[in-house]
């Protein structure tokens, strides 16, 4: 199963991106080898649909579950649809290794 | 005879309980009560830059009912910020998505899509979890 947790920079030392659909990268931890690999968000400059394409490219990553500070209606829409888990993490300025040590409890 | 309320639908409620000025100058006149609904209203029309008619077909409203919940959360930041009062949110006739959960022990809300057996917060693994719209802030 593959994580993704919106981020500020590439890197797991960028904080924790709170935009979904205009965050700068996604991190994509496979929860199996716990390998982490960055994808630049070529889309979080688009003046709409930001949210549909973010979430199109979840599904194409094969992500199960995405980590963010917030989903617009559309993401949510579509993120239903590809059942994908949303998780949001609120008021959180971490950065991306702590939300990973997070998930390992 | 008195309008029937309606509940209105919110995707998810705000992730705060209140704003407070500070560095104010002199006594700051009482709270003000920001409904979820007219939160979800600004979040829609002023952060998500949906068109009012997108917006009010989310929250389940009529366009002049969503024109209405707009104003008044306009209103009442506008008076909040003029006035330093203190904003408080309060459940208003807002009935939350039923598709958020929430976990006590991490305060992570998560969706949980149909295909998941394991009932556990995606976070923390706690099961301490309950779905948002039953919490009362
Ligand atoms: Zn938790």
């Amino acid at each position: 199963m593959k994580t993704a947790i919106t981020s500020k920079g590439n890197g797991t030392s960028a904080q924790f991106d709170l935009r979904f659909g205009r965050a700068a990268w996604f991190c994509v931890i496979d929860d199996e080898t716990g390998n982490t690999e960055f994808f630049e968000n070529d889309c979080a400059n688009l003046s709409g649909g930001a949210g549909i394409k973010a979430s199109e490219k979840m599904a194409e990553l094969g992500v199960a579950k995405v980590i963010s500070g917030d989903f617009g209606p559309k993401a949510k829409e579509y993120l239903n649809k590809f059942n994908i888990q949303m998780v949001i993490l609120s008021n959180d300025s971490s950065s991306i290794e702590t939300i990973i040590s997070k998930l390992k409890g | 005879m008195p309008r029937r309320r309606r509940h209105r639908r919110i995707v998810a409620p705000p992730g705060f309980q209140g704003y407070k000025p500070y560095g104010t100058v002199g006594e700051s006149a009482e709270h003000i009560s920001l409904f979820y609904e007219e939160y979800e209203a600004i979040k829609l029309a002023d952060y998500d830059l949906l068109k009012h008619e997108e917006a009010c077909e989310l929250m389940g409203v009529s366009r002049a009912t969503f024109a209405r919940i707009y104003e008044s959360a306009r209103r009442k930041i506008a008076s909040a910020l003029v006035e330093t009062r203190e904003i408080k949110t309060v459940f208003g006739n807002a009935v939350l998505d039923n598709d958020w959960l929430f976990c006590h022990n991490c305060s992570a809300k998560f969706t949980m899509p149909s295909n998941l057996t394991e009932q556990k917060c995606p976070v923390c693994k706690s099961d301490k979890i309950d779905f948002l719209n039953k919490l009362k802030i």
